[in-house]
Parts: structure tokens; C-alpha cells; sequence
């Protein structure tokens, strides 16, 4: 599949980036030579292989169900950019 | 006072030969000449410092003897500090000051380290030349025009240049070893899961890992002791113990079997590394190490799966930078969607744009078998390949570097040449091993670093080596004259 301004476009809407035009064309044109990059895995037969999920195999460890955060909501508000009453502040979603 | 080791530096400041308010205020003002020049810093913590570095005298003369008490360093602007910017290189986090520390902060703080400041960095951890970065480009202080490398290109010029005897970094894809040999310093990348990545800001969670950067590898067993260790709050962190790094430094490897890498030693490689690592095989020979060729054969294919791997877990973390909680948000917008798209577009730089591009399309639907799921079964192939060699040697030698450090822009307009830097680092990365890069001599005036990749959890032998090698050698000593 080729990656062309539109497909740029689309993917860009997805991670929630707007990006004018030229940057759109640019990125189109630096990503097909990165994904062409990618493409040498093809030629390796992996259908036997399994995909890694950690090099160490570690699995998730399960801890205790213990309470071990304490409530930090004003200290976090205190950095974010708009909040009121407790709550962050977004633009209005609902009619 | 700044040329100085951090092991000497212990031992002046225990028999009380100068106090660390003295050390620190002399690297506070080395950063205050330097860093205009250098741009190594984003922040300078000079007041906190001295305040710190005060209490950390009153301790010494109490005879207290925390491992760093009383000792200047530098975070690199990727790990949380509480009270103190921590930007990681971007816009999006150029107002962030977190409230709470990085567990390496807070383990390092513990044993008694005194912060100078959070160092410059590619944004985001994203780059092999610290040119991505919103508060402008690094120098190397090896050589004007040059680039320090990246991602933790303020961190290894920093200590290049002597403005801080240690520093922390962090290792992606070759983060701390490649700005490392390009600043003629020693950096380690721990084994995967050995260092907590609590309060680390993410890029690629199965490869990112913290670890020390310091002008020997004496050094970094120090630090790296402090740092590692299980972290019940990042539940990647593997429990095992740590080893007294510094207790095995003094061991001989008479006897140690060494892999040399054909591809590695291949084309691609600059004749004066190439040269470098045979005089370094030499000095290690006379300690009684032997060598032998090995394989990796999937080696060419590590530089394709992480360039998938890597985005995609990028474009997953920073999904995170949405104009709400925290970071950057755009002004008046329009709805949430405007609100999401133009605080990111704002917030994020170009090569960050990129990658979270490519990312989002590889694991895209109909795209995801091709791409994030083909890099990860590559990966395995990577790390089965060096599991084969660790049968037969003890660890493997080769460059860190293709080039000595290029120029400033020389790859900022072509990202697959930029990426191909890596080629020698990435491997260790996808195979979670612990890799380090050491000085081994210079091309012109700039420094060659040689790499060491170990089977998991062998930072003790590598670190060994590495010491023993720096005792019949002394590029790991030497300064740019600018900043002798």
C-alpha cells in the first residue's frame, strides 16, 4: 500500500494531529521510506516464530488488593491546565 | 575539583579535603560558562543544590557515608522530579512540574546525591543527535558543529565537558551508549526490568531503561548500584538482587572468551573505529581475554523492527498528551476535538509527529500482522541469536557507532539515515540485553566508543571489563581542551 497524502491524512485524524498540507505531504513522503525500511522483514519467514512479548518472559505480577495510593486530587489539579471544583474542565460535549 | 572521578570524589570528600557545598558551587559555575555554549541543561536547581549539598556536608562531618553523599549530578530532563520542570525536550511538557519523583530520583536522592540540574535530551527520547529538542540543539563539546548524539545528548555532554561528574540516561534504542561514545564518556543500559522506569516518561515501554553515565566504568557501578533494584510500582521491574557492581570491578578476565561479530565488523564502519577496536582487542588480549567470530545473523533486521516497534509503543504512550490532566493545551478551543488535536499538534515537535504516525498506521487495522506483529516475532529471531553466542562466549565486543559524531544537520532531513546511527545499539534493546559503551580512542579530535553486550543481568561483567580495560588505558580520562 502506498502512503500518500489522503492515507496521511486519515492516520492523522486517528492520533488526533492536525497537520496542514505541506507537512502532510512531507510526512507522506518520510514515512514511505521508513515503511520501506520495514518491509526487509519481509523476506524472513517467521510463521514458526512466536512474536516476543517480554525478553525475559516475565510475566504480570499480582500484589495484595491493598489500598497504596492516597488521595493526591488537589496536588495533581494543581498542575493541569483548567479545572474547577474538582473537576477538569473540558469544552462542552453535550447539548 | 571537576576532573576528578566520582570515586575520588567520595574518598576527598569523606577525609573532608574539600566540602561538597565547594564541589558544587565550582560545577554550578563550570555550567554557568559552559552551558551557554553547550545548551547541555534545561534546568540548573542552583539554589535547591546548594542548599542540599550544605545538609550533605553536616552529614560528613557526622561521619554519615551514604554511597553518593555529598555528590553532584544531573537527571535528564525525562525523569520526574518533584518541584522541578521536567520537560523531557517538548513543548508539550514545557510547563510540567510533577508532584512526585522518578523512583531513580528518589533512590538516588536517598544515598545522598546533590542535583544540579535536568539535562537536555532529544524530545521525548526520540533521536540520535539531540537536534529534536524544543529548548534547541546540544554541541558536543568534542568538537564545535558536531552533535553530542541522542537521546541523552545534554546528559553525555554534560559530563564530557565536566559540568557534572554523573548523570543519569536513558537507552530506547541506543540512548545512553551512542551520546555516550560520542562525548567520550562510559554509559551503561541496564538489562530490561533492572532499573525502574516508575516516573520515567514513556516512549517505548518494552525497550526504554535507565541507567548511569559517568566518565569510567568504576563510576557507573556506582551509580547504577543506587539506581537498580525491584520496584513494586513499575510492574516490569524483575526482582532479583542487585550485586555489589563495584566488589567484582578488580576481577581478572584472564580467561574471558569475547565474541566479535562478523556483521558488526562489516561495512558501514568508519576505518578509524575500526582500527580503534582492534587496538582496543589488542589491550584486552594482554589482560588474557580471548576472541572468536560469532554470528548474528538477523542483526540487519534490527534497525526494520524497531523503527515499527518503537512508534507504535510511542504512538500508544503519548496518547496520553490530550490538553486535559496536564502539559500543553491550545487556547480557546472550539470543542474536544479541536481541544485534542491542536494541543497535540502545538505540543509535539516533527519527529514526534512522525513517529506517532507511524505508529498509529502500524497498528492500524489490516496493518498490525505486518508490521508490530512481523517486528515482534523479529525480535525474537534478534535475541535467540545472541542467546546462540552466549553458549559459546562470555559476552560480545563491537562498536557502538557506524561514524564518530556528524555533523549538526548533516541527518536531520533524511529520518532513515538518521535511524541507521543505531544500527549497533538497537540490537540489545529488542533483546532486552545490558550493553555498554566505553572510550576507546579518537577520530581526529573526536572520541570512539567501544560496546560490550552481556546475557541478561551480567552488568557486573561488563562493568568489569570495561574497569579493566580503563586501567591500561586512558581515553576515558581525557577532556576537550576547551574544557580541560
Amino acid at each position: 500500500m502506498t502512503v500518500d497524502s489522503k492515507l496521511v491524512g486519515e492516520i492523522a485524524h486517528l492520533a488526533r494531529l492536525d497537520l496542514d498540507e505541506t507537512s502532510v505531504a512531507n510526512y507522506a513522503r518520510e514515512m514511505a521510506g521508513v515503511l520501506a525500511l520495514a518491509r526487509q522483514m519481509e523476506d524472513v519467514d517467521t510463521d514458526a516464530v512466536e512474536p516476543m512479548a517480554h525478553p525475559l518472559h516475565a510475566v504480570q505480577p499480582l500484589r495484595a488488593d491493598e489500598v497504596t495510593e492516597i488521595d493526591q486530587r488537589d496536588e495533581f489539579q494543581a498542575i493541569a491546565p483548567a479545572v474547577d471544583d474538582g473537576l477538569y474542565l473540558v469544552p462542552q460535549v453535550i447539548e | 575539583m571537576h576532573k576528578q572521578t566520582i570515586s575520588s570524589i567520595r574518598r576527598a570528600l569523606a577525609a573532608r579535603e574539600y566540602s561538597s557545598a565547594e564541589l558544587c558551587q565550582h560545577f554550578l559555575d563550570r555550567i554557568d560558562s559552559a552551558n551557554p555554549e553547550l545548551n547541555a541543561f534545561i534546568t540548573v536547581t542552583r539554589e535547591s543544590a546548594l542548599a542540599a549539598a550544605s545538609q550533605a556536608d553536616e552529614q560528613l562531618a557526622k561521619g554519615a557515608s551514604s554511597p553518593l553523599l555529598g555528590v553532584p549530578l544531573a537527571h535528564k530532563d525525562i525523569f520526574c522530579t518533584r518541584g522541578v520542570l521536567t520537560s523531557c525536550g517538548s513543548r508539550m511538557l514545557e510547563n510540567f512540574v510533577p508532584p512526585y519523583d522518578a523512583t531513580v530520583v528518589s533512590r538516588m536522592q536517598s544515598a545522598g546525591a546533590v542535583i544540579l540540574g535536568k539535562t537536555n535530551m532529544d524530545e521525548f527520547a526520540m533521536g540520535s543527535s539531540n537536534e529534536n529538542s524544543f529548548f534547541g540543539a546540544v554541541t558536543n563539546p568534542w568538537g564545535e558543529g558536531r552533535v553530542p548524539g541522542g537521546s541523552s545528548g545534554g546528559s553525555a555532554a554534560a559530563v564530557g565537558a565536566r559540568l557534572v561528574p554523573g548523570c543519569t540516561g536513558t537507552d530506547t534504542g541506543g540512548s545512553i551508549r551512542q551520546p555516550a561514545a560520542f562525548c567520550g564518556i562510559t554509559g551503561i543500559k541496564p538489562t530490561y526490568g533492572r532499573v525502574s522506569r516508575y516516573g520515567m516518561v514513556a516512549f517505548a515501554s518494552s525497550l526504554d531503561q535507565g541507567g548511569p553515565m559517568a566518565a569510567t566504568a568504576e563510576d557507573c557501578a556506582t551509580l547504577l548500584a543506587c539506581m537498580a533494584g525491584h520496584d513494586p510500582r513499575d510492574s516490569t521491574s524483575i526482582d532479583e538482587p542487585v550485586p555489589d557492581y563495584s566488589a567484582s570491578l578488580g576481577d581478572s578476565i584472564n580467561g574471558l572468551k569475547i565474541g566479535l561479530p562478523k556483521q558488526y565488523f562489516a561495512a558501514g564502519l568508519d576505518d578509524t573505529i575500526a582500527a580503534a577496536l582492534q587496538a582496543a582487542i589488542s589491550e584486552l588480549e594482554k589482560l588474557g581475554a580471548s576472541f572468536v567470530e560469532v554470528e548474528l545473523p538477523n542483526q540487519h533486521l534490527a534497525v526494520p523492527a524497531y523503527y515499527i516497534v518503537a512508534p507504535a509503543e510511542c504512538s500508544s504512550n503519548l496518547s496520553r498528551f490530550d490538553g486535559v490532566r496536564y502539559g500543553h493545551r491550545c487556547d480557546d478551543p472550539a470543542d474536544l476535538e479541536d481541544l485534542y488535536k491542536r494541543s497535540r499538534s502545538e505540543g509535539f515537535g516533527h519527529e514526534v509527529k512522525r513517529r506517532i504516525l507511524l505508529g498509529t498506521y502500524a497498528l492500524s487495522t489490516g496493518y498490525y500482522d505486518a508490521y508490530y506483529l512481523k517486528a515482534q516475532k523479529i525480535r525474537n529471531l534478534i535475541s535467540r541469536d545472541f542467546t546462540t553466542a552466549f553458549e559459546t562466549v562470555d559476552m560480545i565486543l563491537g562498536p557502538t557507532t557506524p561514524t564518530p559524531a556528524f555533523e549538526l544537520g548533516a541527518n536531520s532531513s533524511d529520518p532513515v539515515a538518521m535511524y541507521l546511527n543505531d544500527i549497533y545499539t538497537i540490537p540489545a534493546n529488542l533483546a532486552g540485553l545490558p550493553a555498554l559503551s566505553a572510550p576507546c580512542g579518537f577520530s581526529g579530535e573526536l572520541p570512539i566508543g567501544l560496546q560490550l553486550v552481556g546475557n541478561y543481568f551480567t552488568e557486573n561483567k561488563l562493568l568489569n571489563v570495561a574497569h579493566q580495560y580503563q586501567q591500561v588505558t586512558d581515553w576515558h580520562s581525557q577532556l576537550p581542551a576547551r574544557f580541560a
